[in-house]
């Protein structure tokens, strides 16, 4: 599905990612864990297409097309999805009509007729139960003065509207509490099928006891130095980073 | 309509059109009106038109308006075609009491004034200085400053007719008045349309002012209202703007109010060759508010000025002032927002914020905030602010598919809905919505307002399009 190889993403020069590879295969879910400021939201945000960050070297294939070549809207009408670490507050814009306009704008784009608006809210009402999202919440503009929970909710809510093939999630369990993150977990988990693929971002093991990884990395210096199983992330639990930064040999100061 | 003007300084030209017409322009009026007429044909004569140098005139010049040689219509010689249609046109689902006023005249159906049950009159300004010469004479010319060079002299020298409207004691109107204000000559044309409004003591009013040209001809209208509201009045007033791009439209409002009256403005340019809206608010008793709310979607080379002054001479009151606009292609907009506080007016509150996007690198945007404080127990604030689009929010939307196009509408009309949202009147806020809405994608027409002409005239699309930012 993805295939990230020998990827260098720099900002204003600064070099944030470098040789950096991974591969997501259909059905999979994959936990991207490490310390903070090592590049984990920069390979999200390239990902989803971000335009401010520069890719210097290396290739992302997405589905067997060349992801560089596709905008943003592309990449999402594609299947990609971007939980973002830090939900955008867009004042006057109103939930329902935002997401109403992307899933009609994404269905267009694969020649189907646009959801009326009974169809369209029957499925918000729908999603809303499955995440537990409050309605009122739906009918406010998006995410604006919403709770930090609210609005990782919020992400997992429009993942769920929009049902993506490869969802990225970026720091989604961070602020939430238990039920609520039992919630993310069921969304992710509801939408797991042998076509769907999940890339997790987390600084927690707690989250990968509810979305069991296939695999877990850990992002070090703009690149994996380190991939395992579910244990792995037990392991950092307990000890840290700091034996994997002394294995792989990494400098203190990046 | 006669009297074209010849190649002499403008001032000069319309202090001589002024004298060489002195008796038509007074017609029936009280000669106290008369008087203030002449007084103000002279300030005019002596502090002429404003220029570059006039306070609050240094990014608008008038001009490009004197390039075309203007006709007047002194003795009311344009007939409407077809009074029927204007008066069916029902330009919101809205339950409206509608006039219109066809190059500055008031246009009636049967009768030039009309006296309801409760009290109060409606109708021409003309037929009312006849009908009801005290109350005309104990307003006129009360709230207008004509001292200063200007428009507010030119008109007071020449006005003839406009709306008038007189609300007596504990009166709610619930029925928004409408003014439909259309300019409709094949040659240029320059008028002086005259308001004024008198609400007594608790009174209640909406009145919804539109201004509209049916053709692509030059006009100039240099129009002037005061508005009077007496102890607890309320009024909602509300000013639309969809103008070919030939026109120039000058405003100028002047409103006093007295102890705890309430002044809401929304100024909606949509279209608009030249625009000046110029509003005066004078808060001359304690616990008084004026909100003035204002949004200007322009664009190819319209200009849209608002000039706003929030006197306040009371302690105790409240004002605020919210203008955003929206510029595309090589659209100019100015704001000159000015709160002045005086020395009594103690616990004043008095906010202004100034917004502009631009979508262009030619588009321009003044903001000249100004405050002017001479009390020490005050809350006031402003601010300017002129930019882009939020890139986050940008990306946020396209990253859940969608078009960049639409996205960047989206969050144009979001930035527009703020001024929207403050609309109470529900129909009039959904069918300004509509408008706003229409108008950023490119699909409203300046004959979009009203029934009117969409079928005779061909209709100019203005386009703010989304695509250049
Ligand atoms: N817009 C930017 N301008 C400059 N530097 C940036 C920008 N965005 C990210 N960076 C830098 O890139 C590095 C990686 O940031 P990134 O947000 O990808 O880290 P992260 O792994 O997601 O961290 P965290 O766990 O704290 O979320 C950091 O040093 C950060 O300061
Ligand atoms: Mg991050």
């Amino acid at each position: 599905m993805l295939d990230i190889q020998n990827l260098k993403v720099s900002i204003e020069g600064k070099t944030i990612l470098k040789n950096f590879n991974l591969k997501v295969n259909k059905g999979e879910v994959h936990a991207i864990m490490g310390p903070n400021g090592t590049g984990k939201s920069t390979l999200a945000s390239v990902i989803a297409g971000r335009e401010m960050f520069d890719v210097d070297e290396g290739s992302i294939t997405y589905m067997g097309q060349d992801l560089f070549e596709m905008e943003p809207e592309i990449r999402a009408r594609e299947g990609i999805f971007l939980g973002f670490q830090y939900p955008v507050e867009i004042p006057g814009v109103s939930m329902a009509n935002f997401l109403r306009t992307a899933i009609n704008e994404r269905r267009k784009y694969h020649d189907l007729e646009p959801l009326s608006g009974a169809e369209f809210l029957k499925l918000m009402q729908q999603k809303q139960k499955m995440v537990d999202i409050h309605s009122k919440l739906t009918k406010r503009s998006v995410n604006e003065g919403f709770s930090g929970g609210e609005k990782k909710k919020n992400e997992i809510f429009q993942m769920a509207m929009l049902e993506p093939r490869l969802s990225i999630l970026d720091e989604t369990d961070s602020g939430l509490d238990i039920d609520a993150l039992k919630v993310v977990a069921n969304g992710v988990n509801n939408l797991r099928s042998p076509e769907n693929s999940t890339i997790v971002i987390t600084h927690y093991q707690r989250l990968l006891e509810y979305i069991i990884p296939d695999y877990v990395h850990v992002l070090f210096d703009g690149r994996i130095v380190k991939s395992g199983g579910k244990e792995l992330a037990i392991q950092l639990e307990e000890k840290g980073y700091e034996w994997i930064r002394k294995e792989a040999g990494v400098e203190e100061a990046m | 309509m006669q009297h074209i003007t010849q190649n002499i300084t403008a001032e000069e030209q319309m202090f001589r059109l002024f004298q060489e017409n002195l008796d038509t322009l007074k017609g029936q009026e009280p000669e106290s009106i008369s008087r203030l007429r002449q007084k103000a044909a002279e300030n005019f004569h002596k502090n002429g038109f404003p220029h570059e140098k006039t306070e609050n005139w240094r990014f608008t010049s008038l001009d490009p308006l004197f390039q075309s040689e203007y006709h007047h219509d002194f003795t009311n010689q344009s007939r409407p075609f077809d009074i029927e249609k204007i008066f069916t046109c029902d330009v919101y689902d809205l339950d409206t009491f509608s006039v219109t006023l066809l190059n500055g005249w008031f246009v009636y159906k049967n009768a030039p004034l009309t006296r309801l049950s409760n009290g109060t009159i409606i109708g021409g300004l003309s037929k009312a200085m006849e009908v009801y010469p005290d109350l005309v004479e104990k307003y006129m010319g009360q709230a207008a400053n004509l001292e200063q060079p200007g428009l507010a002299a030119l008109n007071t020298a020449f006005f003839q007719d406009g709306l008038f409207i007189y609300v007596p004691r504990d009166v709610e109107l619930e029925k928004p008045i409408q003014l439909i204000n259309i300019v409709d000559s094949e040659n240029p044309l320059m008028i002086h349309p005259r308001h004024l409004v008198v609400q007594e003591k608790n009174s209640k009013l909406t009145l919804v002012h539109c201004d509209h040209s049916l053709t692509h001809n030059v006009s100039f209208s240099n129009s002037l209202s005061e508005t009077f509201l007496d102890e607890h009045a309320i009024l909602d007033f509300y000013k639309i703007q969809n103008k070919g791009p030939n026109s120039a439209v000058i405003n100028n409002a002047f409103f006093r109010q007295k102890h705890q009256s309430k002044l809401t403005s929304h100024s909606l340019i949509l279209n608009g060759g030249f625009t000046k809206n110029m509003i005066t608010a004078t808060l001359e008793d304690p616990q008084t508010s004026a909100v003035l709310n204002g949004l200007s979607l322009v664009d190819s080379n319209q200009h849209a000025d608002n000039q706003l002054l929030v006197d306040h001479v009371a302690p105790n009151c409240q004002s605020e002032q919210l203008y955003k606009g929206i510029l595309d292609d090589e659209a100019t907009a100015v704001f000159s927002g000015k709160i002045m506080v005086r020395k009594d007016a103690q616990k004043t509150l008095a906010y202004q914020n100034n917004k502009n996007i631009l979508l262009t690198d030619d588009a321009r945007a003044n903001a000249q905030p100004q405050l002017e404080i001479y009390a020490d127990d005050v809350k006031c604030s402003h601010g300017a602010t002129v930019g882009q689009l939020d890139p986050e929010a940008m990306f946020y939307l396209r990253s859940r598919g969608l078009s960049e196009r639409t996205a960047r509408q989206m969050l144009m009309y979001a930035f527009a809905g703020e001024v929207v949202q403050r609309i109470s009147i529900e129909p009039l806020r959904e069918r300004i919505d509509h408008m706003v809405e229409k108008r950023l994608k490119g699909e409203l027409t300046i004959c979009d307002q009203c029934v009117l002409h969409c079928n005779s005239k061909e209709p100019t699309v203005f386009n703010i399009d989304a695509s250049k930012l």
